[in-house]
């Protein structure tokens, strides 16, 4: 195992156990914290795997932008700060089958058709600024395009939906 | 590096995120599960991306692609829980029965089972 | 022709007053024009056939996919003798009617089902074909039950309408399968065809025992007779009408009319006398010991009835039909008397009742002939007509009759002790109802002149028609059955011996009454029958016995029947209903409304179907 795969499983170990965290803790503000971590240690993946501005703009978005947002949500819905009651027994045993199932297809589906791959890190094109904007606006610019109209309608959807029906029309 | 701990963290980190959806009871919580699902896929374009040494970069800027999505649905998403706090004065998905379909939950009334009458014969005389 | 129109008169009185039923004026006009013009066409009728002799008429034939029923009517000496006596007692009736039932709201449907009764009476008698005649004896048995039940807000009669229908039915199973016997064997259900080709035979024999079955019913004897005291709660014209002249002699009346067929029977023959006799005497013992003075009369009519039918058994056929003609006239005063009675003080009872000879005159008179006629004296037609009938007995008993000769002398004899004790049971009401202290809260006065007119001219045929006896000529022509018969009826005969044992008898059980009642300071002499008195009163407990043998089995299956249906079949109705649903259930509980659990089925089948198809993929 060289330097590059020994600090990949390491972040790897980061994200998971941070993930695992996240959808087993009692405490619901801990677990957006958690979130930040997991988001943050996938950053970093990004970054061993040569795409640079991915990594940045992971850590502006995700934790920057949508943990600040889960937050806020957390805080408005008054998500108590102690330790909250979880799901009962039963339901815990369902999820953890389904989940658990839904892991083992995933690895035996994708181990045993690309398990023995390896990536050549040399060969790949660094994932920097100019490598991503000329991809992005010359052979991706139409969905992007498409991309910034769906932000448009969930910027008007979310004002649409604070406001609430009482400023709306008077009822 | 060998193409297999990407596959491997992301395969588990998406089987995290579905036991969140399922198991968790407060609705931003289920959210954030769904955030975890999507990183898992973000990570495994981006791994493929590097394996293909894609000259176009199509993995990663689907990936981008995924964020924004990402992003936006967060947003309307914890919208809707605020409206739903707002109205029913809880976030817990289990005290949340608007798609409750039995009938002592729905307001109109269910036939109920009537004993029936049968005409008792005539004390004797 | 003119049979047709006698049956058919009173029917159509029957509907007219059903559909002017509200009009109480109307009705009684309806109702007793309409008896008159049938009484006014039998005697009509009458005249015909002295003229011209007896017809039969065909109307028409029923197939019946077997033996079909001919709708044919017959008139001869027999139907019409028995018509006139029908539609002249209805007359008297529905005349007693208007005013006895004047303030009865609902006279009209009483009165048109005495005109419906008397069509199908005057149906019976004039009948030539067996069915035609059953259709008859039916719709007679349900208007009589209807009647009985006049009063239904009463309990006692709607039971005892039932109890009346339910008995005299149960005897209809065994006529209707006499009739189909017979039918059988001659080929035909009709009387002429009956007549003269019937050939004595053990068929005919079963056939002939199983219509007296019916017989039994309705003219009451053992074991059949208990409804007959029950019945006296209908109003005392249906007592007089349907239960003293008409319907319970239809019994009589059925065996006269086959009589020349019955004599090829000797054993038939003999079970009727076994069953008179033993009518005769127990009817007369219960008829002693009641308080109710129209149950003495209902109990007397069954004895009565039984004094008919033991003549018809002995061969006596113009003495049993002679008795029925006196009886209808004595019997029917006898029960519209009890109605004046019963309109005046309000009570029937015996107790209730005394010194009516002061209050109510006319009534005493015309009831001391009636119990005088019933008891046989002399010159009244009870005197004769029983006189012929026990002469009939001794012919047979000592000379070669067309039964066995024991059975002959066990209707003599039985007649003879009905005697005494008819004497005794007529002289007890007498004494108790008309002499004696008063004893009852409201005055009597006597009856408003509608019903004063009835019972005067029932008495008319009670005083005279006993001259019949010293006419045999006219009696023979009267009584004549038609068509081609085995024995030729004689005229009534009487026999001096028997004549002065029984007017004896008449004397020694009117003396004991008498005795008894002033030995108990003119109170009831029944008393002197001491502990046998309250088993008399209740006709020896043979209720009770057909309660605990029929009926009470009988409720108890009900009640089974209708438990199995609730608890067991509704059962499995309910629960199919109830397993449905609780199958439903089960889905049901799915629809929860839990999000998360939607979602966790949809990815549970998702990762199903992925396993499946990598699995597929990879092997």
């Amino acid at each position: 195992m060289n330097g590059v795969e020994l600090a990949f499983v390491l972040l790897g170990a980061v994200a998971l156990g941070a993930g695992f965290l996240v959808v087993t803790t009692s405490r619901i503000v801990h677990a957006a914290l958690w979130l930040a971590v997991c988001l943050g240690a996938i950053a970093g993946c990004f970054l061993l795997l040569t795409a640079e501005l991915l990594a940045w703009v992971q850590v502006l978005i995700y934790v920057g932008a949508v943990v600040v947002l889960v937050l806020f949500a957390l805080m408005l819905t008054r998500a108590p700060i102690g330790p909250t009651p979880g799901a009962s027994r039963g339901r815990v045993v369902v999820a953890a089958t389904v989940a658990v199932a839904t892991g083992v297809v995933l690895l035996v589906t994708l181990l045993a058709g690309l398990g023995g791959e390896v990536i050549d890190l040399e060969a790949v094109d660094v994932g920097g600024g100019e490598a991503v904007g000329s991809a992005l606006f010359r052979a991706w610019v139409l969905p992007f395009e498409a991309l910034s109209v769906l932000l448009l309608a969930a910027l008007v959807g979310a004002i649409v939906l604070s406001r609430g029906r009482g400023d709306e029309d008077g009822r | 590096m060998r193409l297999a701990f990407p596959l491997v963290v992301s395969a588990l980190l998406f089987s995290l995120g579905v036991f969140g959806v399922l198991a968790r009871r407060n609705a931003v919580l289920v959210l954030m599960s769904v955030e975890l699902m999507l990183n898992a896929v973000n990570l495994n374009l981006v791994a493929f991306d590097a394996w293909w040494a894609d000259a176009l970069h199509g993995g990663q800027v689907l990936t981008l692609f995924v964020i924004t999505i990402a992003a936006a649905e967060v947003g309307l998403g914890l919208a809707i829980v605020l409206l739903v706090f707002r109205n029913r004065g809880t976030s817990d998905l289990t005290d949340l029965g608007l798609l409750d379909e039995r009938a002592e939950n729905v307001d109109q009334p269910a036939a109920v089972d009537q004993p029936d009458v049968v005409d008792q014969p005539e004390a004797a005389r | 022709m003119m049979a047709a129109l006698v049956v058919l008169t009173p029917f159509v009185a029957a509907a007219a007053g059903l559909a002017v039923g509200r009009n109480r004026l109307l009705a009684q006009r309806v109702a007793v024009i309409g008896t008159a013009l049938a009484l006014a066409l039998s005697i009509g009728m009458g005249v015909v056939v002295w003229v011209s002799g007896p017809s039969v008429d065909e109307w028409g034939t029923i197939p019946t996919g077997w033996i079909p029923i001919e709708v044919a009517t017959r008139a001869d000496g027999l139907g019409v003798t028995v018509a006139i006596m029908v539609a002249a007692v209805a007359l008297c009736v529905q005349i007693y009617s208007t005013a006895y039932m004047h303030s009865d709201p609902r006279y009209g449907s009483f009165a048109a089902l005495i005109s419906l009764f008397t069509a199908a009476m005057l149906l019976v008698v004039l009948a030539d074909d067996l069915i035609v005649l059953l259709v008859g004896w039916e719709v007679m048995g349900i208007c009589s039950a209807l009647l009985i039940g006049h009063h239904w807000e009463r309990e006692e009669a709607r039971s005892a309408s039932v109890k009346a229908f339910v008995v005299t039915r149960l005897g209809d199973v065994g006529l209707l399968a006499g009739m189909i016997v017979l039918a059988d064997l001659t080929g035909s259900f009709s009387i002429s065809a009956l007549q003269t080709s019937a050939t004595a035979s053990t068929a005919l024999t079963v056939g002939l025992v199983l219509m007296l079955c019916g017989v039994v019913g309705k003219s009451a004897q053992v074991p059949l007779h208990v409804w007959l005291p029950d019945a006296m709660a209908g109003p005392a014209p249906v007592s007089a009408l349907i239960h003293a002249a008409t319907m319970v002699a239809a019994g009589v009346f059925l065996v006269a009319r086959l009589h020349s067929v019955y004599l090829l029977s000797p054993i038939a023959l003999a079970i009727l006398a076994v069953v008179a006799a033993a009518t005769m005497v127990l009817a007369a013992l219960a008829a002693l010991a009641q308080d109710d003075y129209k149950r003495v009369l209902a109990w007397s009519t069954s004895s009565q009835l039984a004094y008919m039918l033991g003549a018809l058994a002995v061969g006596g056929y113009s003495a049993g039909l002679f008795h029925l003609l006196g009886h209808a006239a004595f019997k029917a005063l006898l029960f519209l008397a009890a109605g004046a009675i019963a309109h005046a003080i309000g009570t029937t009872l015996l107790s209730g009742m005394g010194g009516l000879r002061r209050t109510m005159p006319m009534t005493y008179l015309i009831s001391s002939l009636g119990l005088a006629a019933l008891v046989g004296l002399p010159p009244l037609v009870g005197f004769f007509s029983k006189e012929s009938v026990l002469g009939a007995a001794q012919e047979a008993a000592l000379h070669d009759g067309p039964l066995p000769a024991w059975s002959a002398w066990l209707v003599l004899l039985a007649g003879l002790v009905t005697v005494l004790l008819t004497a005794a049971y007529a002289t007890r009401a007498w004494l108790l109802a008309f002499r004696g202290p008063p004893r009852s809260v409201a005055t009597g006065h006597d009856p408003p002149p509608a019903m004063r007119t009835s019972l005067v001219a029932l008495a008319v045929p009670t005083v005279v028609l006993g001259v019949l006896a010293f006419t045999p000529s006219v009696v023979s022509g009267m009584l004549d059955p038609g068509g081609q018969v085995a024995a030729e009826p004689e005229g009534v005969s009487l026999h001096l011996g028997t004549a002065v044992i029984s007017l004896a008898l008449v004397g020694v059980g009117a003396l004991a009454a008498f005795a008894e009642w002033r030995r108990v300071g003119q109170r009831d002499p029944a008393a002197g029958l001491g502990r046998a008195r309250p088993v008399l009163a209740e006709g020896f407990g043979i209720d009770r016995l057909y309660d605990a043998l029929f009926v009470r089995p009988l409720l108890a299956l009900s009640r089974l029947v209708v438990a199995t249906d609730r608890d067991v079949i509704h059962a499995y109705v309910r629960g199919a209903g109830r397993s449905a649903r609780a199958l439903g259930g089960v889905p049901h509980a799915a629809q929860a409304g839990h999000v998360q659990g939607y979602v966790t089925a949809v990815l549970a089948f998702v990762v199903i179907l992925a396993a499946a198809g990598a699995g597929a993929a990879l092997l």
